[in-house]
């Protein structure tokens, strides 16, 4: 596995080019998986449209801080880099490189939680409660479940570096890496859907 | 359907892109506080969030690398949500 002068690998990932059944058959799972993830967001966010003026006595969209809201997106953005960084020194068997890019993923996932906990915090002292109205439910909803994602994804990179530890991530179990990275890179495309749909289009 | 994968890319193709990423979240969150772009301001955004995801997508989720199948299973299962999407939508007339 050679860095090329083009800056592609020579050789494809071994489970590719050995065409291993069984880590086809995850990788196909877990976007399977991700797929029917998707219908789940898709959902949630329809929801979210469909009562986003339903807002009763409560605060409506202008409650959003956008300068605070965008810094959290910036920094879920550049954990997707640092986790396909982690993903890319798995590949390279470089143990080392990948641990501190799961590191850098893993702080990166905390300060967006620490984030959106701040973020409900001052939602809640301006009014906005989940029983507030429609519009609260379906926004606590939907990015709630959308942060226990990022913390379901905190979870198990820290799991991952415990095994790089351990030495339980051998090359032939790079795989797990790709799945988490794939779990991961999901979440933010999520993220990035719902900042635009929510935020962005709501102010 | 294809069963052959090709190279993923190296680690400075990611940077690459991650700045890329970096410099449209820049632009997209001065949308909104440009008048100028006021009138053409939801395409815009709906625009550039694609082009994250889909680069997203493609780069770091390796869609554009990996077997087909991937990408058929991933663009099925988002054609099908944005389905439910405009269902739901236009059943509570909210289009």
């Amino acid at each position: 596995m050679v860095i090329a002068s083009d800056g592609i690998f020579e050789e494809e990932h071994d489970f590719e080019s050995t065409g291993d059944p069984i880590h086809r058959t995850r990788k196909t799972a877990m976007w399977v998986w991700l797929g029917s993830e998707s219908f789940f967001f898709g959902a949630m966010i329809s929801t979210f449209l469909l009562y986003r003026h339903t807002t009763g006595a409560g605060p409506g969209a202008e409650i959003f801080s956008i300068p605070f809201t965008s810094a959290s997106t910036f920094v879920l953005l550049m954990s997707s880099m640092t986790m396909v960084l982690a993903d890319n020194a798995f590949q390279r068997s470089d143990q080392r490189q990948g641990r501190i890019w799961l590191g850098g993923t893993t702080l990166l996932g905390l300060t967006f939680i620490a984030g959106q906990i701040f973020e409900f915090t001052e939602f809640v002292h301006g009014g906005l409660k989940m029983s507030t109205s429609p519009f609260g439910s379906s926004f606590y909803m939907l990015t709630g479940f959308h942060g226990l994602h990022v913390a379901g994804g905190v979870l198990m990179l820290a799991m991952l570096i415990a095994f790089s530890l351990r030495g339980r991530l051998s090359p032939d179990r790079g795989m797990n890496v790709e799945l988490v990275a794939l779990y991961w890179h999901f979440v933010d495309i999520v993220w990035i859907v719902i900042f635009t749909v929510v935020y962005l289009l709501q102010i | 359907m294809a069963t052959t994968a090709h190279a993923h890319p190296a680690a400075k193709t990611y940077w690459l892109v991650g700045l890329g990423l970096a410099v449209l979240t820049a632009f997209e969150i001065a949308t909104p506080y440009t008048d100028m772009l006021d009138p053409v301001r939801a395409p815009l955004l709906i625009a550039m969030g694609l082009a994250k995801f889909v680069i997203v997508a493609a780069v770091f989720m390796h869609l554009k690398y990996d077997l087909k199948g991937y990408r058929w299973v991933f663009s099925i299962a988002v054609a099908g949500a944005l389905l439910v999407f405009a269902v739901v939508l236009a059943v509570f007339q909210a289009l």
